[in-house]
């Protein structure tokens, strides 16, 4: 997915921007509300992830200003001062979510997921891998013609494997991307998801292999 | 230790009682003493009119003054009375008839109108009337001074009848006053009583100025109320600004440490460094979240001293919350299903104060969920709105309500679930403030059932 991250906060805008990258999407960082504007200008963005207080101008008036001009990109709030009436006046301007900063970045590419299901666009984030196509916007993957539905952390641990192929994943690592960490886990929880996901892949020629002692990979073999 | 000073209403009744006492011995004194006069003016009329009939009939002589004795005279004293009647006819020093011990007038000589005293005379008390006459003896004029008394007896008698009505007109006004004035305690006092009881119903959260018809004596009361609550309310208000400019100082920098923390975390295989950067992100979290709840609070007792009151669809409200939740409660496999949000339940209030509660309600059923539940969220009207949250958690586990809304509280069952404890306050606090309650119970089969009711609009 491409963003567009519109956030004064240099540090901030740097972390957002590295985390989103490390998931694979492509970020433009814009420091104001016109460099903002400049961004949309020469580029089209999947979604928009915009702060309120910026140094020049509210990014509530931006967000009017987007809505009336007809253009329709996806503008998910990032909001610091989460007074309950401020929630209710982005989403009465035309924001199709918000996230109170900090936010998990498991939520928000949920969020995020949800806003681009709603509005029916269509993305080319269709991965592929060996015989089986998924599609994360759905939460689904076809194996031959047969679509199947994933749950979501059926959907978030391929997810992790398919990012990269063959390469081991510790039971820890996948815990910390599929559990909250306000919630303790044992890392033997994952076993029932991995055990479901593979039920899911049979046939694809996909499969996830145990490594003894150290963790998971996705492999073709 | 200084003492209570006397209630107006006492002070008020006795200071009306006290005038009603002095107007009561007042009266009777007056009615007393205008009786007594016109008692002692009647027998003064009669014995005047004796004396002066008496001294008509004195007749000169060649050598003695001549006393004819009127009955008529007697009979007119004795009509008026059972009274003793003495006289005295005295004729150049000389007793000419009647009782010679009558005691004669202060002034000696011939008063040729009636002259009236009092005096003791035997054992008693009598009134007499003295006139005097020129009578010629010998061609030599005589003075003589005809006396006439009457004992007071019937006077007294009567005086005495007088003041006993008297005394009862005194009682009776008094009695009359005092019940007046008692009425009139009661309606000069009902005004601040009114006033009293208005402020008095407030809910505990309502700043707004107090708006209440009141006698002009009670304005500068009201003024002097009204100019607390509004610095009350600044004081209040200045500190949810706050809360909020620190919330916001807070949260951005949070935002930063949380995004490196998960960065880092992805990039680090050492399980030692994971295990801190995931009490890191923990610690963040706890503490954004107890920002949240902070300025949640703030709003709700901000917002509350002069709520918002617009008629909206509640089922709207409900339907927009739950599908803002969807994406938090898909991360842990939850399922929110949602009913009664077909139909309008049009309730009256301040929206983004309800908002708050369900949003309070809905992040504690996603939080305390087990993994892949269903949370049922319920929507029913009349005959008032009833917002249900039930989910499976982990449930109540026998702690009273009342313990886990009060503030800060957390439940002994929370374990490592991240929260601040001003979750359920925040509901129960919005409940009140729209005459609404707000319950917590055990669900059947396991869980926790939360319901918020609201009057309807």
């Amino acid at each position: 997915m491409r963003f567009l991250l519109v956030e004064d906060s240099p540090d901030l805008a740097q972390s957002v921007a590295d985390r989103l990258r490390l998931d694979g999407h492509a970020v433009d960082p814009a420091a104001s509300l016109a460099e903002a504007r400049d961004c949309l200008a020469a580029a089209s963005y999947d979604l928009i992830l915009l702060d309120i207080s910026l140094p020049d101008g509210d990014g509530r008036t931006f967000l009017a200003a987007e809505r009336r001009s007809g253009r329709d990109t996806p503008i998910i709030v990032m909001t610091a001062r989460a007074e309950v009436s401020d929630r209710v006046d982005v989403l009465d301007l035309g924001a199709d979510d918000y996230v109170t900063k900090p936010f998990d970045f498991a939520e928000l590419e949920a969020r995020c997921r949800a806003v681009l299901r709603r509005k029916g666009t269509a993305l080319q984030t269709v991965q592929h891998f060996v015989g089986l196509t998924f599609n994360p916007l759905n939460a689904s993957l076809s194996v031959g013609g047969e679509v199947r539905d994933l749950r979501n952390r059926e959907l978030r641990l391929l997810e992790i494997l398919l990012a990269a192929p063959e390469r081991i994943f510790s039971k820890s690592q996948i815990c910390d991307r599929l559990f909250s960490y306000a919630e303790s886990v044992t890392d033997n929880a994952i076993e029932v998801y991995v055990a479901r996901l593979r039920k899911k892949l049979e046939g694809s020629g996909a499969r996830i292999e145990t490594v003894r002692g150290i963790g998971y990979r996705l492999t073709s073999g | 230790m200084r003492r209570a000073p006397l209630s107006l209403r006492l002070r008020l009744v006795l200071q009306l009682l006290g005038i009603a006492a002095v107007l009561a011995i007042v009266l009777y004194f007056t009615v007393r003493t205008v009786a007594d006069q016109a008692a002692e003016a009647t027998q003064d009329g009669v014995l005047g009119a004796a004396t002066l009939a008496i001294a008509e009939r004195l007749q000169g002589g060649d050598d003695d003054v001549g006393v004819d004795l009127p009955y008529e005279a007697f009979s007119i004293l004795g009509s008026i009375s059972a009274d003793r009647v003495f006289y005295r006819i005295e004729a150049g020093g000389t007793t000419l008839t009647g009782y010679d011990d009558l005691p004669l007038p202060e002034a000696a000589g011939a008063a040729v109108t009636p002259v009236f005293y009092t005096r003791a005379y035997r054992d008693t008390e009598v009134r007499i009337a003295a006139v005097g006459r020129m009578v010629l003896v010998a061609r030599k004029p005589v003075p003589v001074l005809v006396l006439v008394a009457q004992t007071r007896q019937g006077q007294e008698a009567i005086a005495q009848r007088v003041a006993q009505r008297a005394a009862a007109l005194g009682l009776g006004s008094f009695a009359l006053a005092a019940a007046l004035s008692l009425l009139t305690a009661g309606s000069v006092l009902r005004p601040i009583n009114r006033l009293a009881d208005a402020v008095g119903q407030r809910g505990p959260q309502d700043l707004r100025a107090v708006d209440h018809p009141t006698p002009a004596e009670l304005r500068p009361l009201i003024t002097a109320l009204n100019g607390f609550i509004a610095r009350l309310r600044g004081a209040l208000s200045r500190t949810e600004t706050f809360i909020a400019e620190a919330a916001h100082h807070i949260r951005t920098p949070l935002a930063t440490v949380r995004a490196r923390a998960e960065i880092a975390m992805r990039q680090s295989t050492s399980e030692d460094t994971r295990e801190t950067l995931r009490a890191v992100i923990r610690a963040v979290e706890e503490s954004s979240r107890s920002a949240g709840q902070l300025l949640d609070h703030a709003t709700v007792v901000y917002r509350s001293d002069r709520m918002a009151d617009e008629r909206f669809d509640l089922a709207k409200l409900v339907e927009t919350q739950a599908e803002a939740f969807r994406p938090t409660a898909d991360l842990k496999d939850l399922t929110i299903r949602l009913s009664g949000t077909d139909t309008p339940v049009i309730v009256q209030g301040d929206r983004p104060l309800i908002e708050a509660a369900l949003r309070n309600l809905l992040d504690n059923a996603v939080k305390y969920s087990a993994d892949e539940t269903t949370i049922d969220l319920s929507l029913t009207g009349g005959p008032e709105a009833r917002i249900e949250v039930a989910d499976r958690g982990r449930g109540l586990s026998g702690q009273a309500q009342a313990r886990l809304s009060k503030r800060f509280a957390r439940g002994e069952n929370a374990g490592d679930v991240i929260g601040s404890g001003l979750g359920l306050t925040i509901v129960e606090e919005v409940a009140a403030a729209h005459g609404g309650r707000f319950e917590l119970t055990e669900r059947e089969g396991g869980g926790a059932c939360a319901r918020l009711f609201l009057p309807l609009g």
